[in-house]
């Protein structure tokens, strides 16, 4: 575990209920280096999405330690971790979650809402990150009157509007056909050489064939993991601020 | 980075905090309305009974309180006293009396429309033998018509007060219009306004009191000389600020004979007692109000409830946005609030256009007690809190997890 990783687990476990314990995670470990693309594939039940609310902050784990860019979350509470969270994560939906009575701009912008930032730079961060994903002229469109490719490019610009040290995407394709699938595959490949430190989770060991580094999971336990390359074009520290 | 959370901006959480009115309006405007008929009800409830005491105020101010009347009174035999015919007189030297005007009631003598109506059916009126300044003295308005004058007091012409206008079927004065009074025709030359602070005037055909003399025989005899009638009647306007004096000496010197005879009475104290009365609110409507604010309470706390239901994807996104578990209570809290406070000032908005509309109709003039709509916005604010609370703290406490499962 270097000091650099942007996140790193050690001996993660995660037990839900007491009668019977229900063990979901069995002593995980890996780190992520700041500008990876790291696909963590294993088939449902194999403790995936656990693992990525893990990550995400989202849930604490039974035993074991998690670092965010070198901070352990366990030392947190609810306030510093939700910060943490405003900051440091981006989350990419299988279902999108978006808001349908707002536009695709306020969308986006929401991504930064509790992060402290000013309105104005809220919009203007969200313009920019509707330019990366190519939705400049969706900008006020609700999100029920664009297509379902775009409205993950939607959620994808709402994760990345606050820059943030991590983008975990849980099944980002899962809702999407094989061709939009493709394009969003595309577009988090090209955001990655941008310098995004991206972690997907996903069932398709196919999908995950396509990424430099594949985690394989089975019943809790990492079974492979094709270890930390460089990624393709990327800087080192490769956040841009 | 400072490491903690920030608060969201007064614009930011109003935002947030009206995600779920502006997403559904309609079940919004429906939760709303049942703190808005409440605080509707209870601010109309205040601001009637509120402005229909200014009503009256007003009116008795319009009308003044000082005048007195000086009636006749009863004998100790308990026959009916009359004043002495120079009462008037003897009042008008009290150095605070400013006006002084007095009626004499002709009491055999009654009004019809016309010979053919029966004798019995008098209607309750009564003929009266008035001064010249009466309605100057009690501030009564000509409706129609002129008042009488030297001329016309020594002609058989009356004066019809409003009661007894609208009795005997005049609303409007024609050249030759006459009732039947003391088995002869009088012309009617005008109609009064109402007179409040002396209802028997309402009541009378007003005739001069040498035409009371000389065609209903109304006199009385003084020494060996027959005069005109006595009067039974005197309206006595005092000095500002002196009528206690005023009054303490007036039945002395009407009758010093017997002032036991005679009666002072102050008719803006009857009047200011009824404003006092009318400005006592309606409990029944005003628990009414309650009522329907607790039932609207429930309401709100209800659709709070369903909504946190139905709105865990959006708990678990803005959690994984970085929200804190109090951002998520705030906001729902700040919701409810917000829908209450809604309901809250169409209720008060719907209540003063309701007493607006009634006080203008009355002619009164329009008052909302402070209290009934700072009181109707605090007691939305209150029950928005109460019913948001237990909703706020169900989402909050809500796993980010379990919330981002669903859906």
């Amino acid at each position: 575990m270097s000091a650099e990783s942007v996140l790193s687990l050690e001996g993660v476990t995660k037990v839900y209920g007491e009668e019977p314990p229900v063990p979901a995670l069995r002593g995980v470990s890996f780190s992520v280096e700041a500008g990876e693309l790291v696909g963590i594939v294993g088939p449902s039940g194999s403790g995936k999405t656990t693992l990525l609310h893990i990550m995400g902050t989202l849930e604490r784990p039974s035993e074991g330690v998690v670092l965010i860019n070198g901070t352990d979350a366990a030392l947190l509470d609810d306030r510093k971790l939700s910060y943490l969270r405003a900051r440091e994560i981006g989350f990419v939906f299988q279902q999108f979650f978006l808001a349908e009575h707002a536009t695709v701009r306020e969308n986006v912008a929401d991504g930064l809402l509790y992060a402290g930032v000013d309105a104005e730079l809220r919009y203007q961060r969200a313009d920019e990150a509707l330019a990366r994903v190519g939705l400049e002229d969706r900008s006020d469109f609700k999100p029920t009157k664009i297509s379902g490719g775009q409205r993950q490019r939607v959620a994808i610009a709402r994760a990345l509007v606050g820059r943030p040290a991590i983008v975990l995407a849980d099944e980002p394709t899962g809702n999407l056909d094989s061709a939009t699938g493709a394009s969003i595959m595309g577009l988090l490949k090209e955001l990655n050489a941008d310098g995004a430190t991206i972690i997907m989770i996903t069932h398709d060991s196919e999908l995950a064939g396509q990424l430099p580094r594949q985690i394989r999971m089975l019943d809790g336990r990492v079974t492979s993991d094709t270890g930390a390359k460089p990624a393709t074009g990327s800087m080192a520290g490769g956040r841009d601020q | 980075m400072s490491g903690r959370s920030h608060r969201l901006g007064f614009e930011d959480g109003l935002r947030v905090a009206s995600v779920g009115l502006r997403a559904r309006p309609l079940r919004a405007g429906l939760s709303a309305l049942g703190i808005a008929i409440g605080t509707a009800a209870i601010v109309a409830v205040l601001g009637l009974s509120s402005s229909s005491q200014a009503g009256l105020l007003a009116e008795i101010d319009r009308l003044g309180t000082n005048l007195l009347t000086v009636e006749a009174g009863k004998s100790l035999t308990g026959e009916d006293a009359n004043l002495p015919v120079d009462a008037p007189a003897r009042i008008s030297h009290i150095s605070q009396v400013e006006q002084l005007a007095y009626t004499g009631q002709v009491k055999d003598e009654d009004v019809y429309r016309s010979p053919l109506i029966p004798v019995e059916n008098t209607g309750g009126l009564q003929v009266r033998a008035t001064s010249l300044n009466l309605p100057a003295v009690l501030n009564t308005g000509i409706a129609r018509g002129t008042w009488l004058n030297t001329a016309t007091a020594t002609v058989p012409v009356t004066m019809l007060g409003s009661t007894a206008a609208r009795q005997l079927g005049i609303d409007r004065v024609f050249p030759h219009e006459r009732v039947w009074l003391g088995n002869q025709w009088f012309n009617v030359v005008g109609v009064l306004d109402s007179s409040p602070l002396a209802p028997d005037v309402d009541n009378s055909a007003l005739v001069g009191f040498p035409a009371a003399r000389r065609y209903l025989g109304y006199t009385s005899v003084v020494g060996s000389r027959v005069e005109m009638g006595p009067p039974n009647s005197i309206y006595a306007r005092a000095a500002q600020g002196h009528e206690a004096e005023v009054q303490a000496v007036l039945a002395k010197t009407a009758n010093p004979e017997s002032p036991s005879q005679v009666n002072v009475s102050q008719p803006s104290d009857v009047l200011t007692a009824r404003a006092a009365a009318a400005g006592a609110f309606d409990s029944l409507f005003l628990g009414l109000g309650v009522v329907a604010l607790i039932v609207g309470a429930v309401g709100v706390a209800n659709i709070m409830i369903i909504s946190v239901l139905e709105r865990r994807s959006e708990i678990g996104l803005r959690r994984a946005l970085g929200a804190t578990e109090t951002q998520i209570r705030s906001q729902f809290l700040a919701e409810s609030v917000l829908l209450a406070l809604i309901g809250g000032a169409v209720g008060v908005f719907s209540g003063v256009m309701a007493t607006a509309v009634y006080a203008s109709a009355k002619g009164w003039m329009v008052v909302i007690p402070a209290e009934a709509w700072t009181g109707g916005i605090a007691s939305a604010l209150l029950i928005g809190a109460l019913a948001g609370l237990l909703p706020a703290m169900k989402a909050s406490r809500m796993p980010p997890t379990a919330a981002l499962r669903t859906a």
